[in-house]
């Protein structure tokens, strides 16, 4: 077995990036996996959203079929259960996405392949993959060497990989798809955007942003207090909105917003990959937690390691000096 | 309506000091408190809101050690029926595969109109097991739930996408759904609740009675070996040190500059 197979995503009539970082993985694995590296493009007119891939992976497959418009796993899978036979790939490299997440374990079930889901790094030695992927919330890392196999299925998490660099012209090869028949009636409805803005924390200069640790609605005043001193807009992490002590349009991260304020004040929040990646754009990242190992110091500028109720107040006080 | 809900147990690390064993084969877990996998907690709230709403009954299925139980008590306390202990430390450093092996074996060919659980665990993160077992048992499924509505014919799943981003999808019954956090509020559970259901019957199996025995655990896994180790980490961050005060005094004055203001 070999050769790479790197499964593209497109939303609204765009390839997305994470796809580019799939094919960057893949083209940095290639030398010592050996063999091709090749993209599979899924969508109904797959020539319109191909261009990216055109300069960049050396191998490229054009799958078509009018049920291919947007994702849905029931013709996704037929079509590249077929392709990932017929490659046979030692490798198959997808986002860590909404769609990867939805995807790769069916594909990885139904070929009965082993999978490894969520990498930030992978290596490849004389036939075995190892994996470096983050648990229990980022705080501690793991290595996974898996037994050889003839093909293993693995997503990425977006960030992790440099985008494919431009620098080949392949021959895209075209298959229109003719008989792709669904297991089941899972139909794709529509796509909407997310909660209605109370705030466009995206615009502010300076946010506030609390997390798990501020305990509770009733704390919210404390972290009030400061953004009113400053003139700062609240805002906050995944379980602050989960728990509706905030609007979700509110959160900062993968699935909220992406922010890049001058000054991002993090109280509490612990720093799982999918906050960092909505804020580590910022200009200064001041972050406040107790733990002296929260993965939030890693992207901070500074850090006040203490207890946040012990801060807040004192901070606000300065803050008004 | 019949529900299954599948529930894990994890160690609560979002405020642990969390060390390495000296091997770097686990977390030194003496000091660690158990608890329900947050996503899992709210799968088994939606099943028992639905329970609630169409009648029915629900399920609850663990697999871990004998103190994954307290996860069976403590979804009985929230409402469900029956419960299910796929309990065996042969099954402990199985992969996601064989734990749905597993569980397949155990439910037997019962059959629910829907399975729930959350999108992933807080400890391994997989995010494997919910489609897998859909897989497994041939059923269409959705992943990643922030709105799950019965309607005629099925479900309407709300799907969580990127960039505040949504996606409805539609989906016949009987179907897997996979359960993104703040779908709902879940309910709090009194040490009164779970003394309540103490008596309660609950289902066990262990590999041999599945006719697993040998074929679970680290030796059937995808891994050959597993490491873990520390994360770098503060290595961007200046921690400001001194009395609290002056700690203080000096951020508000990196936050004046930094932020523009005078």
């Amino acid at each position: 077995m070999s050769g790479i197979l790197v499964i593209a995503e497109h939303r609204q009539g765009q390839l997305r990036e994470s796809t580019l970082e799939a094919l960057g993985a893949a083209l940095a694995l290639a030398p010592a996996v050996g063999g091709e590296v090749v993209t599979a493009l899924l969508a109904d007119e797959p020539e319109a959203l191909a261009a990216p891939l055109l300069t960049r992976s050396p191998g490229l497959r054009l799958l078509a079929h009018p049920e291919l418009k947007e994702y849905n796993p029931e013709f996704y899978l037929p079509a590249l259960a077929d392709v990932v036979v017929g490659m046979a790939p030692a490798l198959v490299l997808l986002p860590h996405s909404s769609q990867g997440l939805d995807l790769a374990p069916a594909l990885a079930g139904r070929l009965n392949l082993p999978l490894v889901t969520d990498c930030l790094g992978l290596e490849w030695d004389g036939g075995a993959l190892t994996a470096r992927r983050l648990i229990y919330g980022g705080k501690v890392q793991e290595s996974l060497t898996l037994k050889p196999a003839a093909t293993v299925v693995v997503t990425l998490q977006a960030g992790a990989f440099a985008p494919a660099p431009e620098g080949v012209a392949p021959t895209p090869e075209a298959v229109r798809l003719t008989d792709l028949a669904p297991q089941h009636p899972r139909r794709f409805l529509r796509q909407l955007a997310a909660a209605v803005e109370d705030v466009d924390i995206a615009a502010a200069e300076i946010l506030v942003s609390v997390g798990r640790g501020i305990g509770g609605e009733d704390n919210l005043p404390l972290a009030q207090a400061l953004a009113d001193a400053l003139g700062a807009t609240l805002s906050c992490s995944r379980p602050v909105a989960d728990s509706g002590w905030l609007p979700k349009s509110r959160q900062v991260g993968t699935s909220g917003k992406t922010v890049r304020p001058k000054v991002y004040i993090a109280l509490g929040i612990s720093g799982a990959f999918q906050h960092q990646a909505g804020m580590k754009g910022s200009q200064t990242i001041i972050a406040v937690n107790k733990d002296p190992r929260a993965p939030i110091f890693s992207v901070a500028h500074y850090g006040i390691v203490d207890d946040l109720f012990k801060v807040l107040p004192t901070l606000t006080a300065a803050v008004k000096a | 309506m019949e529900i299954l809900v599948l529930a894990k147990q994890v160690p609560e690390t979002a405020e642990a000091d969390l060390e390495i064993t000296r091997d770097g084969a686990d977390v030194e877990r003496e000091d660690l408190v158990y608890t329900i996998n947050e996503w899992d907690n709210y799968a088994v709230e939606e099943a028992v809101r639905l329970k609630e709403e169409h009648g029915g009954a629900v399920t609850v299925l663990t697999l871990g050690d004998e103190e994954a139980e307290d996860v069976l008590r403590r979804g009985l306390a929230m409402g469900c029926d029956q419960a299910i202990h796929l309990n065996d430390e042969a099954f402990l450093g199985s992969d996601p595969a064989t734990v749905v092996r597993a569980m397949v074996k155990a439910l037997g060919g019962r059959r629910f109109d829907l399975i729930l659980c959350g999108v992933q665990s807080a400890d391994q993160g997989q995010g494997q097991t919910g489609v897998l077992l859909a897989q497994a048992l041939g059923l269409p499924y959705a992943s990643l739930a922030v709105g799950l509505k019965l309607v005629e014919g099925g479900l309407v799943i709300t799907r969580e996408l990127e960039a505040n981003t949504l996606e409805e999808v539609a989906l016949p019954l009987p179907a897997l759904v996979t359960v993104q956090s703040g779908l709902n509020q879940p309910r709090y559970v009194s040490i009164m609740g779970i003394r309540k259901v103490r008596g309660m019957a609950i289902e066990g199996h262990d590999a041999e009675g599945l006719d697993l025995a040998g074929q679970v655990g680290p030796e059937a896994a995808c891994l050959a070996a597993r490491r873990l180790s520390l994360p770098e980490t503060g290595a961007g961050a200046e921690i400001l040190s001194g009395s609290l005060e002056a700690v203080c005094a000096r951020a508000a004055g990196i936050i004046r500059e930094k932020g523009g203001l005078k």
